[in-house]
């Protein structure tokens, strides 16, 4: 299981973690991979803290457990820093994303000295942006693509717009905005 | 031709339910089974079924609908969890003594209280006892290939009886997974039209359905529902046999992983046997005789075919998913360790209680049980025989 990528996000309730998680799985499950991706429940309210998980790999999954070490960990509202350990468990070879407008520096100090890659974005801009509301799930699925290396960005664009033509059928003027999301994220991330 | 896809639990089973497209679908939502109905609903609604979706108001009223449809001579189903299982007992009881062969999709969740939305087997573990068939699985695979089967299994004319299609709540049902989806013809053919003999529209045959019975003869008429099970057995190795010629996926009364030479073993239901799995993977690579027993029909209890499966191990782990409040264990480990005793087994058995309102099971939690495994064959003790997994104390 060598070639297992797995991956914890932290998110408020109606901020699309778990919308990202499977969107995730949806487009790593294109590329051939086996995939999970499942959401964690606390209270169910929006703004309550949920996690959600995806687990990728060459070969067939069977464990149904959460993750606790994860490669890679996704903040989708940096709030999360000081209400959950979002770095326990995180792997020092993996990395972690956290969505904000601070700079990188600002952040590090909250990560309760995590040694491993820190990468950041500012959704909101990017959103606000491109689809003109706060959506910040589309912006880190492809920031999250990009950082963990899980295909290249062509194929990651390519089965988006199909996964979207699919999830939006019936609000087909959404999906470029989603595109252009997508796009500028992969070039915002750093 | 298979169709590879990535699919939730309940997705899985609603496209399933979509392929069969049964005549009569009542249904009342509760999380974590919401999603089935709902899926289905946008089947109605898209015209890819022709099936009767009636919104209740109440499960109490989805299984009375099921139950009056299938009376009437449809073939229905309804879906739900936790609450809303309880709130359908008395009828669960009436589908099976009126031997009527229709389908729960139920989605394992905690019974309150507290209360809890997250999986375990309290809900359909309390209904073990009501005369349905009850038939688990570890992942959406295997729910939707469940499903497939539950037609075939209930409507055989040897059982008759209402069939409970159950998945984990949350950890399958909202879990994105690969799957394989059969061809919807496929699945057309395999489970056939429903052709029933007495059933109560039928103007050349007028019947009665669930009458007064005084004490002359309810007990011939429970009888009968018990020999109605007796063939379930049978049928459902019929079934898997022909479905394995469909799809090319092996099913039984249960997985036996690992067994062949395991000297201590695990017997459970769902989908922490998966992580059992992993566990026994990583075990055997460190040459430990480990196995799991994966249970497929709980109801009825395949009890000889399971005593059979443990009768060379030296140690058992059987792992509940319910209390059953006995204070000496669950369900499971009361049917386990009786089925262990009727054979004469000289295994030495302890009982865990686990993974109560979604609390997590991982891999490492299963390596803790096989250690304490090897440690009772090594005392031959089994000590404290009722346990807890993963209790804070």
């Amino acid at each position: 299981m060598s070639n297992l990528t797995e991956i914890r996000w932290h998110g408020r309730g109606g901020q699309g973690a778990k919308t990202a998680a499977l969107l995730l799985a949806d487009v790593a499950f294109q590329t051939g991979k086996y995939v999970q991706g499942f959401p964690e429940y606390g209270p169910e309210r929006m703004g309550a803290p949920i996690t959600a998980y995806n687990r990728i790999s060459d070969t067939p999954i069977r464990v149904h457990s959460n993750i606790y070490d994860p490669q890679y960990v996704v903040v989708v509202d940096e709030s999360l820093l000081e209400a959950v350990d979002v770095t326990s468990g995180l792997k020092k070879d993996g990395a972690i994303l956290v969505n904000t407008q601070r700079a990188k520096e600002e952040i590090i100090p909250h990560l309760k000295g995590y040694e491993g890659k820190v990468y950041i974005i500012d959704a909101h801009k990017v959103s606000m942006a491109t689809m003109g509301r706060y959506f910040p799930n589309t912006p880190l699925l492809a920031a999250i693509v990009k950082v963990a290396g899980i295909m290249d960005e062509e194929t990651f664009l390519k089965e988006m717009r199909a996964s979207f033509s699919h999830k939006f059928a019936s609000k087909p003027e959404v999906i470029d905005g989603n595109m252009a999301a997508l796009k500028m994220a992969l070039e915002e991330v750093r | 031709m298979a169709k590879r896809d990535r699919l939730s639990g309940n997705e899985a089973v609603a496209i399933a339910l979509r392929q069969i497209n049964p005549d009569v679908f009542p249904a009342f939502p509760i999380t974590p089974s919401t999603e089935i109905p709902q899926y289905f609903a946008s089947f109605v609604a898209n015209g890819q079924v022709d099936t009767e979706f009636i919104p209740v108001e109440s499960e109490h009223s989805s299984m009375s609908a099921a139950i009056g449809a299938s009376a009437a001579g449809a073939r229905s189903l309804t879906a739900t969890s936790s609450c809303g299982l309880a709130y359908m007992w008395e009828e669960l009881y009436i589908a099976a003594s009126n031997r009527l062969p229709l389908a729960l999709a139920l989605v394992n969740r905690a019974l309150s209280g507290p209360i809890n939305i997250n999986c375990d087997h309290s809900d359909s573990m309390g209904a073990r006892d009501s005369g349905w068939i009850q038939i688990y699985a570890e992942n959406n695979q295997e729910a939707y290939d469940n499903m497939v089967q539950a037609y075939r299994i209930s409507e055989h004319q040897d059982v008759r009886l209402p069939i409970m299609i159950c998945q984990d709540g949350f950890i399958t049902s909202h879990a994105v997974e690969n799957i394989e989806l059969l061809e919807d013809d496929e699945v057309k053919n395999f489970v056939g039209e429903y052709r029933p003999e007495n059933y109560l529209l039928n103007p050349e045959c007028p019947m009665a359905v669930g009458p007064y019975s005084i004490t002359d003869y309810y007990m011939e008429a429970k009888r009968n529902q018990a020999e109605g099970m007796k063939h379930v057995e049978q049928v459902v190795l019929d079934v898997a046999e022909e479905f394995a010629k469909v799809s090319g996926r092996e099913y039984g009364l249960f997985e036996e992983y690992c067994m062949d030479d395991a000297e201590v073993a695990v017997v459970m239901i769902g989908s922490a046997a998966g992580t059992t799995k992993d566990a026994i993977d990583k075990l055997r690579a460190e040459g430990k005789k480990v196995g799991l027993l994966k249970i497929r029909l709980f109801r009825p209890f395949p009890a000889d075919a399971i005593a059979k499966a443990l009768s060379n191990v030296k140690a058992v782990a059987i792992m509940d998913r319910a209390e059953g409040y006995t204070n000496h264990g669950g369900p499971l480990g009361a049917d386990v360790m009786s089925a262990l005793f009727r054979a004469r087994s000289q295994a030495l058995a302890v009982n865990y209680i686990y993974g109560l309102g979604g609390r997590d099971v991982r891999v490492e939690d299963m390596e803790s049980i096989f250690a304490t495994l090897e440690q009772i064959v090594k005392n031959n003790d089994a000590g404290e025989t009722y346990r807890y997994l993963g209790i804070r104390e």
